[in-house]
């Protein structure tokens, strides 16, 4: 068999083995899906009014401000999703069967592949679940071509990507699953520091850079001008060259911690 | 046959080329302490070896360089054939590693698990299904198949280990202390596993700290102490090693035990215990010249023993263990 025969059968076999974990034991998943929906819930019908009124100069209603909420959302949803994949990564090396695993004659990256590729999937089901809740409040995307939507399925998977191979690499070097859930907290927090809810020009002027020079704040307005055409400008590169950056920093990172375990 | 005389001179002047597993000189350590320091071991095809050593021997180390797992610091190595640093995948598709702790996935159910072997050795699906039925079957977990291998005992955990290591049909097998935490039943059930498996020609190499245990299952056996091999050979061997066969006489009234002492000269004498001690091999003959003997000069033990040396002899006294005899001549009755 040739290696990358190999490497799609042994990665696929290993994703089979997530995607059986996640079906028994849904849980965490949708533990992790709540915090989106809540926080959508409650910034629309809870804050909204206050909300739309800082958007867009004032004129806006509730409905502009669900418009300019769920990209941001969205973003979050894969934020949340990838600390679910921090943890079952770090539970997932405290078990004997990955010690088992490194004497089997099998693709060696095939556990880490597993992983992401289980867990890019569960954020896409998780962005649909929450999208799905947002359609229900009354989210529409204005006259978004199909080429549009296709680009902005394409952007979320990236981000999904590349989230995941940080929090891959977080689960790794974390010894348990409660370190695991704390370091990959930045993964949720990050969002609630972009222009996910209000546009950062209406921010403190000190945190402006906080809120500017991160990987949220590009995707979501990428994804706004996708979704509700809104300016993209520079953030479509901003935002692509962030997700390659991170996963690639993530993949290295992984590997080499995943490698390195146990050899001295 | 002239044929068989060659093969038999060539075999003989050197490392055999059916050697399972052969290291020289392997090398191991964390930091400035030193793990394995040299270990040579040459484990023939089919047979049981058994590597036995206190807690912290370097047991557990010696398996996971064995089965790729860590790498070793120095010395070379060769398992089925195949060099440990050069070719790892090649060692790795002949061998079967269950380790101390159990290797299973705990939150999916035992089929799974197996089904999950199945298709990492790339079994087509209806010959994998077959495999892990039959082996469920043979390890006696049909029962438990779609229950969730947490919910398992540590017995049926250690049966469920083993049926997957099986998967793949190593020929070489790891067993890295097999038994322990094990109740004295699944430990029986381990050892008729384990016979089975030789039965079926597959080497297997396995730790232990029970001595009873690499008596009875190994053929041979190496006693790993600090790091280095301190001995080798059959269970037989290596008690032959240590002369602490001997019938024990104990008296309750001391003038009784001076006066045999007295006639019994090459006895060895323990007098706070009024014992004698004589150097025997315990076979019938020898016990009845002996009783012949002592009946002719008169003497009358209250207590006759026969102790014959075994491995937890030859262990203390290899090991240098603490607060346990290490004499061969001091009496040690119990055998656990």
């Amino acid at each position: 068999m040739s290696s990358l025969s190999l490497a799609v059968r042994d990665s696929s076999t290993m994703l089979r083995r997530n995607l059986l974990h996640a079906r028994r034991y849904p849980s965490m998943t949708l533990n992790l899906l709540l915090t989106p929906v809540v926080l959508l819930l409650l910034f629309v019908y809870i804050f909204g009014d206050v909300m739309s009124a800082g958007i867009s100069g004032g004129g806006a209603d509730r409905s502009a401000y669900i418009a300019y909420l769920v990209p941001g959302i969205l973003m979050l949803t894969i934020g949340g999703t990838t600390i679910g994949s921090a943890v079952s990564v770090s539970m997932d090396m405290t078990e004997g069967i990955i010690a088992r695993f490194r004497t089997m004659a099998i693709h060696r990256g095939s556990v880490l592949i597993g992983h992401v590729v289980g867990s890019v999937l569960q954020c896409v089901m998780s962005v649909v679940l929450v999208g799905a809740v947002a359609v229900a409040i009354g989210f529409r995307s204005t006259d978004a071509t199909a080429l549009e939507w296709i680009l902005a399925v394409g952007l979320l998977a990236l981000v999904s990507l590349a989230l995941t191979w940080i929090a891959v690499g977080m689960g790794l070097s974390s010894p348990n699953a409660e370190a695991a859930s704390n370091n990959a907290m930045p993964l949720m927090v990050l969002p609630l520091l972009s222009s996910a809810f209000v546009p950062v020009h209406a921010m403190p002027g000190w945190f402006q850079p906080i809120a500017e020079y991160q990987p949220f704040t590009p995707a979501i307005e990428t994804l706004r001008g996708l979704l509700l055409g809104t300016e993209i400008g520079n953030n479509g590169w901003l935002a692509v060259v962030w997700c390659v950056a991170l996963a690639v920093l993530g993949y290295t990172w992984s590997r080499s911690l995943f490698n390195n375990t146990g050899k001295h | 046959m002239p044929s068989s005389v060659m093969t038999t001179s060539r075999s003989g002047d050197g490392r055999q080329p059916s050697a399972a597993v052969s290291t020289v000189g392997l090398r191991k350590s964390y930091g400035d302490k030193t793990v394995l320091d040299g270990i040579d071991l040459h484990i023939p095809t089919g047979t049981v070896f058994a590597l036995l050593g206190p807690n912290g021997a370097g047991k557990t180390t010696a398996v996971q360089i064995l089965s790729t797992l860590i790498s070793a610091d120095g010395g070379q190595a060769q398992v089925a054939g195949h060099d440990l640093a050069t070719s790892p995948d090649g060692v790795r598709a002949a061998i079967g590693v269950t380790g101390q702790f159990s290797a299973v996935d705990g939150l999916i159910t035992g089929e799974e698990n197996m089904l999950l072997m199945a298709d990492l050795h790339h079994l087509p699906k209806r010959e994998g299904r077959r495999v892990a039925a039959e082996l469920l079957e043979r390890f006696d977990l049909t029962d438990a198949a779609k229950k969730p291998a947490s919910t398992y005992s540590g017995g049926m955990k250690r049966r469920l280990d083993i049926a997957m290591t099986l998967v793949g049909n190593p020929r070489i097998i790891f067993l890295d202390e097999p038994t322990t935490g094990l109740d004295p039943r699944a430990r029986h059930n381990m050892w008729g596993i384990i016979r089975e498996l030789v039965s079926d020609g597959v080497t297997v190499f396995l730790t232990t700290q029970y001595l009873d245990e690499a008596d009875e299952l190994a053929d041979r056996i190496a006693v790993l102490n600090d790091g280095r091999i301190a001995a080798e050979g059959s269970a037989e061997e290596l008690k032959r090693l240590i002369p602490g066969g001997h019938i024990r006489l104990r008296f309750t009234d001391p003038d009784v035990y001076r006066s045999a002492a007295l006639s019994l000269r090459e006895a060895h004498r323990d007098d706070e215990a009024l014992a004698l001690q004589i150097p025997s091999d315990g076979s019938q003959r020898e016990l009845r010249s002996i009783l012949d003997w002592l009946d002719s000069v008169g003497i009358e033990a209250d207590e006759l023993t026969v102790h014959t040396p075994d491995l937890d002899d030859v262990f203390f006294a290899l090991t240098g263990g603490a607060g346990v005899p290490t004499q061969p001549n001091q009496p040690k009755e119990e055998a656990r």
